[in-house]
Order: C-alpha cells, then structure tokens, then sequence
C-alpha cells in the first residue's frame, strides 16, 4: 500500500488540485519546482541550520516518568512546545520562506485561525524581510488578541475576513482570492497538510523532521527506533502528520490522530471530521469534509482554535480510509483535564490542541513497558485565559 | 504499478471513445451550440445566483432577462466558501443560503424551465456541491429540465476528462472552462479541444465583480486568444459592470457577461422593474 503522493498528486481516492484557473499557474509553478528545490543539497544546509540555530532544533524526546508511572507505560513527549515561536507551526513556515526566496517570490500571504500559523508567517517574514500579509477571520482576531498584536509587532499586514462565518476557513478563502489577485510575485504560505497538491505533501515533508528526530531518540533512548503508538492532534493535521511520517511504512506502529470532539460528538458543537464528515472537495483538494447533505460546509467547534476546522489533509483520509491510521475524538472537557493533568504531573503546559492527544492516553489500555510518543505540539502560554476560566484559576 | 497507471489508461480511453462515438451519433446540439452556430458576434449573458433576493425568483428572473434581450444566462447555485467570488456575488450566496436554497430545490424550480424561458441556460457553481448530488445524477437532471451546460470554476481540467467529461457528454451538458491572462497558450489549445460551445475569458487576475480596465495589458491579451483561432467562440467575463465595458469586450469576443453589477442592481421590492431598468442600457 502507497501512503504517499502519487505522480497525479492523489493519496488513494483524495488530494488533487481542485483550483480556479485564476489559481493555476501559481499551484502548477509550485507543482513543478517544489521537490527539486527541497532536495536541492543548499536548501537543506540552509533549512537545516535555521532549524538548529533559529528554531532550536532538534526538540527534546521527553520521557515523562509521573505520566508513565501513572498509565503503566513508557509515555515520550516530543517537544514542539519549545520551538521558537511556541509550536510545531514554524518547521513549516521556515522551509516555505526559502522555498519562496528560491522562487523569487517578494510578497508571502497566510491565513491564520488562533494565530500561531500567522506568528510564525509574520515570524519569517520579518526573519528574511519580505512583506507579510495574514488573512485572520473578524471573529477569531477578537478571541486572540495577543497573537494578533506578534503579528503586527513583526511587521505584518492583519487583514480581517468578513465574509461567511468570519473564522479559518473564511481566512483562508480570503487569502486565496489574495493569491488569484496577485498571481505572480506572492507566495501562500499555508500552515496545514491542506490545500491543492502540493501543499499537503510539501507541508508534510517540512514538518517530517519530528518523525525523523524522534525515530534517532528512541533508537538512543530504548534501543529501538520504533514505538508501540504514535499519538497527535489532528486539526488540518500538520502535527499529526510530521508525527507520523516516518512511522507510516513501519506497519507495527499504531498511528492515532485525535479529532477535537468539541461538546460531544453528538451535540452539534464539533471537529470530529472522519466521525461527522463526508467524502468531498475543500479549499483545493478532495478530502473528508463536515457538510450539509447539500454539500455546504458546516462550521465546526472546538475549544481549540487549531482544531477548529472543518476538515482534514488529504493525506489523513487516506490513512483513515486505509485503517492505516486510527482517528478518533477527544471533547473539550476531557482536554481541558488533560491540559491540567500534564502541568501538574510533569511541570508542562501543554496549548489544548496538544492536550488532546494526552486525553487519548486515559482511554487506551496498556499491558505494561509500551513505548508511547504523544505529539507536543504547541504550548499553553496562548490558552491561559481559557484554562483559566475553565479551572477558576 | 505502472501496468495499474497503463490499464486505467485503457479503460479510459476505450470508455472515452465509446462515449464520444455515442455523442456524436445519438445527440443533438444543445440550445447553447445552436445559438453559437447562429450568432457569434454581440452576445450577451447575465450572471444571477438561485434564491436570491427570494428563494422563489429564480424562473421570474430568467424570464424577465429572456424579454430583456439576455442571449444566455448562467444560474448559480450557492456555495458556502466561493473562492472565486467578489464581494457581491459571496453576499448574494449566503443570502441565497439563508434562505434555503439547495441544488435539489434549484432543479425543483426548474421544472418547468422550458415552458417559460427559450434561451441557453447554464448553472454555475462549485464542484463539491455537484460531487454530493452526483455527477451522473446531476448531468442526468439538467438534461431533464433543458439546462445547457455548465460553469464548474472549481474543477480542474485533468479531472474533468479523467473522470466527468464521459457523463457530461453523454448527456449532453456542455462544460465551459475558464481562461485567464495568465493561461498559457498551450493549456488555452488544450481546453479548445475539451470545449464544445465556448470559452470563458476572465478579463484579468481577480474574482468576480472588479472593474474591467481596457488596459494595453488586458487588449493584448484578448487579442492574442483572438489570434489563436481557436474553435471554440470566446465569452468575457469577470468586471464586465456597464454598456461601456461590455462594448470594450466586444470588440474581441463573441459577447459578454455580466454579473456582480446585475446582481447589485436587483432591487428586492422592485424585482421585475429594476431588471428592466438595468438592461435598457444594453438592449
């Protein structure tokens, strides 16, 4: 079986480009140069050293012994938390920064839910000095404040979308439309596994370097580079699917994403894409998507803004639809608790995204000296107003 | 492998053959080609989305543009994130979705297109919401009520003929791609030979409802697909507001269309009026 892209940009039965003409030249100059640029040995020198002296790489493999003492299992944290910038997000936005400079791109365009893909958008923009602009939606610039004001801070450009539900998948159809209007000195940097190929296998590439790291650090720490489970979040599924990466061939690993429940995944107030979603066609690539029978995208909720959306890369479905992957749901209750628990268990705040995958650990059984990574995405610095009121803090 | 690309390659083709041999002997040319095969010269087509300004003027509209002396008209039917869509035309979908109008009550209204309006009739809109109808079923149902053709801004062309131009032609719904500045000349010639009534020409880099600049840019471009002498007629669109942009455009193409303006015009206590009003300056 073929977990990855192949020569038409399909994973299986999802991915492709499902792009306006206005948008083709733009994805078809990207389709042609991406792979040779990444493989191109200075691109990687330079990729690799920013990663290392900006970015702080490689992040720690953490084994978490309160966490294991308490679920019978050897319990590694992958450390995306302590990256510059405070998340995963910025292993992506490097590699897209120089592939756009190679491309001889002036202008980077992104959109932005929570804010963090927009930090670390607005981050390498200022770290190389090209103009930046981040579509974010009305309502999610008034819920993230703070992020907000990083963006501005490093020179960028934040353009509210107010159109349909004025939130990500808003952000993002603004900042295609950015890129219709200016096909031919802008680059969109977007900040998932998402989009038309071939986003989502050149956003997967870029953030493979946390399988790659963690398969060195438990070869050093267990004497196996393998696991038993791999854990992550899964929103668009960045995350998730840098996590997996280099696990995908490794048959004996389990792969788990988890999907933001939101309320329940009942209550009308949910993420949970391969639960609640269809097969169908969003922001450029055919994927599982939350839909009405109509087809009209359905607005998802969840506790956390980067889970906050309603569909999922198209490399996932295909993982989901194999069984290769196994995806289930966490709600913002069982998250927020997660969130708790990690911080008084281990000293560590974990962002809520990240914070699901941990809620995972309660459910699953183990017989005892399982090695488990769960994927730490981001930080919880963004979220104390949330932890906050949710714990009366 | 590479035996699995080569047989899916066959299939298609032998499936791609049979379809194009039925098409060319069991189906007439749709109203759309008949119009073409008329008059290539002055055209004029107006954009409106179903449901909009009332979820029950869709038929109204169409007949009162048909009196107007519209020469085709292109029916969208509402998507929720319209990528390819200003300003007016994304508020006119919402509104259109708010009010309750799906792809099934849309041909639902359409039943009895052909009893009321004569002239081509085109649906646009965005693929996913064909994908959850079902291309066949969806082919199937505007060859049922008398659609012509359609506008899929969303689906690309490998797609098309990998996948949807067997049904489409078996139908006879014609598919209309779109073109922009930016279209190489190769890729213009390609989707020549995949069109059977017209190309869409969007007059320059944006979505729907800016302003057409008869720049020097954009008359050199018109004029190099003029000059390609390609088969199909050519249609502009995107910024075409007014009789002066629309005289602009023709003078290159077949004809024009014109969309976000008219929809911006609509005025909802004053429906019928305020169409006619809006196309005196044309006709």
């Amino acid at each position: 079986m073929n977990y990855f892209v192949d020569e038409r940009g399909y994973y299986g039965d999802f991915g492709g480009a499902y792009i306006p003409e206005m948008l083709y030249p733009n994805v078809e100059e990207l389709r042609q140069k991406y792979q040779a640029v990444i493989d191109d040995e200075q691109f990687q020198q330079e990729f690799k050293a920013l990663l290392k002296d900006y970015v702080g790489r490689p992040s720690p493999l953490y084994l978490a012994k309160r966490l294991s003492g308490k679920y019978g299992a050897n319990i590694f944290l992958k450390r995306e938390d302590l990256n510059h910038t405070g998340a995963h997000k910025i292993n992506n936005t490097i590699g897209q920064i120089l592939l756009a400079e190679k491309l001889g791109k002036k202008r980077i365009i992104a959109e932005t839910g929570a804010g963090q893909h927009g930090v670390a958008t607005a981050t390498v923009c200022a770290l190389r000095g090209l103009e930046c602009v981040v579509y974010m939606g009305e309502v999610d610039i008034q819920r993230q404040a703070p992020n907000v004001a990083r963006m501005k801070m490093l020179g960028a450009k934040v353009v509210p979308a107010t159109s349909g539900s004025k939130t990500l998948k808003d952000a993002t159809n603004e900042a295609m439309r950015d890129w219709i209007a200016n096909p031919v000195d802008t680059h969109y940097i977007i900040g998932s596994v998402v989009g038309p190929h071939p986003y989502p296998d050149m956003v997967a590439q870029f953030q493979s370097i946390i399988s790659f790291e963690t398969k060195k650090q438990l070869k050093e720490q267990t004497g196996s580079e393998l696991a038993d489970y791999v854990l992550a979040c899964v929103g668009g599924g960045s995350n998730a699917m840098g996590m997996f990466y280099h696990f995908i061939d490794d048959e004996s690993v389990q792969l788990i994403a988890i999907e933001a429940g939101g309320k329940g995944v009942e209550s009308g107030y949910s993420a949970a894409t391969t639960t609640l979603g269809k097969e169908g066609v969003l922001h450029g690539s055919r994927s599982i998507l939350m839909q009405t029978a109509d087809g009209q995208v359905v607005e998802p909720h969840s506790v956390s803004a980067g889970l906050d959306y309603p569909g999922i890369g198209p490399q996932h479905a295909h993982l989901f639809k194999t069984g290769r992957g196994k995806y289930v749901s966490i709600t913002d209750d069982e998250s927020l608790q997660a969130g708790l628990l990690l911080t008084q268990y281990e000293g560590i705040i974990p962002a809520i995204e990240s914070a699901h995958a941990l809620a995972y650990l309660e459910k699953m059984k183990f017989k005892g000296g399982e090695n488990v990574v769960v994927c730490l995405s981001g930080r919880g610095d963004k979220d104390m107003e949330t932890y906050m009121k949710y714990f009366n803090l | 492998m590479r035996l699995e690309t080569s047989g899916h390659h066959l299939i298609s083709y032998i499936s791609y053959l049979t379809s194009h041999i039925s098409y060319l002997t069991s189906l007439e040319m749709n109203r759309l080609q008949q119009l073409f095969e008329k008059q290539q010269k002055g055209l004029l087509s107006i954009y409106y989305t179903a449901g909009y300004p009332g979820l029950d003027n869709t038929l109204k509209i169409a007949a009162t543009l048909e009196q107007c002396g519209a020469d085709f008209l292109e029916i969208g039917f509402p998507y929720s994130d319209p990528v390819a869509d200003g300003p007016i035309i994304q508020a006119s979908s919402k509104e259109a979705l708010d009010n309750g109008m799906t792809l099934h009550l849309l041909f639902e209204q359409l039943k009895d297109l052909r009893q009321k309006v004569t002239i081509p009739i085109l649906l646009m809109g965005y693929v996913n919401v064909v994908l959850q109808y079902g291309v066949e079923e969806f082919c199937q149902k505007c060859q049922e009520v008398g659609v012509d053709g359609c506008i899929i801004p969303d689906l690309p062309m490998y797609e098309y003929e990998e996948m949807y131009r067997t049904t489409f032609e078996k139908y006879g719904i014609s598919n209309i791609f779109l073109v922009t500045p930016q279209t190489s000349e190769e890729r213009i010639r390609k989707i020549d030979g995949l069109s059977n009534a017209f190309i869409y020409l969007v007059s320059s880099a944006a979505t729907t409802g800016g302003n057409l600049s008869v720049s020097e840019g954009a008359t050199a471009y018109f004029k190099r697909v003029s000059d390609m002498q390609l088969k199909n007629p050519f249609i502009i669109g995107f910024g075409i507001s007014n009789k002066e942009t629309f005289d602009a455009a023709n003078q290159y193409a077949s004809g024009a269309i014109v969309g976000s303006a008219f929809v911006k015009n609509i005025d909802t206590n004053n429906l019928e009026g305020s169409i006619k009003e809006f196309m005196k300056q044309f006709r």
